[in-house]
């Protein structure tokens, strides 16, 4: 029963670290709650076709067709928190004022949003999928009712309660630079995911590894514990990194940083424009 | 719901200068691009690597001790021959996949230094548990 719940636990722990930060920084926005159900909804749907075409996803492409399918998802993820983290730099003032006003509601039906459940729904499906095929084995092998039934809820909630345990530490950054500091986890969360990305391709040999290992922190922070596993989810921790990871993730950070700053900047110039003229 | 708050949410749909939007999306693209083009085609060399074969066995790796060779990449194939799914796992190496029943994957593994390399399989941790040694 342990061990179920504990791969169970951890698959989900990755996902819900995902969900929190993308539930913190729709914070205030109308029918988040809808959004992100949906999203979680999508990725179970979606975890267990993978599961189940796994085969089919493996043969695909010369037999790296699971790199591959991971490295798509993922990196699609990091184009559209980029697409996020970019629009929230030019409206998150705004949200933020909205909130002071109106009772901590924001009607925006932005399509940000709907974005941001994607990159739910595909973190969903990216470890759902271990889950399913995972519990698959137990219940062929013939593992026990009991320890199923009693692991699996175990390891949802232990995960889950982790997720919330962020959610409520973040609540508690004050509002003025709340919305800044969500930002900079999903960046950090991108350049992670972008690096995670970089990994699989490297093990599909789709890319030079540019040193193996360029060093080993494992002594510090094993990727094996929780903390590193962890770490490794929100802001793309590894203990041994190739260099073609660290390439990844500089630039995809670089990429976002500079984005949220030039279109940071416009919106201001906009905004002065906007009150003038008003 | 007061009419100032409706004014100020069609503001926030709709951004005001189409330029946001193009911006934002260049840079996206940009984002996806990056990769592509640092990405290194390599399937010629791969033809000329050796080939290393690992087999998972009721739960177990045969061998749990591997020889591999240090300082080359090299093709690890990974056999299942359970009737249940494996996860070939290493946290010292940096891989993982997925081993479906009755099936050989391979994992591209190396340049290795000299060492011992723990790896696992994530699907069943009590038993499976190896130790390459490049050399």
């Amino acid at each position: 029963m342990l061990a179920i719940a504990l791969l169970v636990f951890r698959e989900v722990l990755e996902a819900a670290l995902i969900v929190t930060v993308v539930a913190a920084a729709t914070r205030g926005v109308a029918r988040r709650s809808t959004f992100i159900g949906g999203g979680i909804a999508l990725g179970v749907i979606g975890a267990i076709a993978v599961a189940i075409f796994a085969g089919m996803i493996e043969q695909a492409v010369g037999g790296s067709g699971q790199e591959l399918f991971n490295a798509s998802v993922l990196l699609t993820a990091v184009v559209m928190i980029g697409w996020h983290v970019i629009w929230m730099s030019s409206h998150g003032k705004e949200m933020v004022r909205q909130m002071q006003q109106v009772t901590d509601s924001v009607k925006t039906g932005s399509s940000s949003v709907a974005v941001l459940l994607a990159v739910v729904a595909l973190a969903v499906l990216r470890e759902g999928s271990e889950i399913v095929l995972f519990l698959y084995g137990m219940v062929a092998s013939g593992a026990g009712r009991l320890d199923l039934l009693a692991g699996v809820p175990l390891g949802l909630v232990g995960g889950a309660a982790v997720g919330f345990a962020l959610y409520l530490g973040l609540l508690r950054i004050p509002l003025r630079h709340f919305f800044t500091a969500t930002n900079w986890m999903l960046v950090l969360l991108a350049a992670g995911l972008s690096s995670t990305a970089a990994g699989f391709l490297i093990q599909a040999n789709w890319l030079s590894a540019w040193g193996g290992q360029l060093w080993n922190t494992s002594w510090l922070l094993d990727n094996g514990s929780l903390l590193g596993q962890a770490m490794h989810v929100l802001i793309g921790y590894e203990a041994r990194p190739a260099g073609m990871q660290l390439v990844f993730w500089l630039a995809t950070a670089t990429v976002l940083f500079l984005g949220m700053r030039l279109t940071g900047r416009q919106e201001t110039a906009a905004h002065t424009h906007k009150t003038v003229a008003g | 719901m007061p009419e100032s708050s409706l004014t100020r949410a069609t503001t926030i749909a709709t951004p005001q200068a189409p330029g946001h939007v193009l911006t934002a999306w260049l840079l996206a693209l940009l984002i996806a691009l990056v990769p592509m083009v640092l990405m290194v085609p390599m399937a010629a060399v791969a033809a000329e690597m050796p080939e290393i074969a690992l087999t998972i066995q009721n739960h177990r790796f045969d061998p749990t001790t591997l020889k591999v060779p240090a300082n080359t990449k090299f093709k690890l194939r990974v056999t299942n021959k359970d009737t249940t799914p494996a996860e070939f796992e290493s946290n010292d190496l940096n891989r993982e996949k997925i081993v479906l029943p009755g099936s050989t994957v391979t994992v591209f593994i190396g340049p290795l230094k000299p060492g011992q390399y723990k790896f696992f399989d994530d699907f069943h941790q009590d038993t499976g548990q190896g130790v390459m040694v490049a050399e």
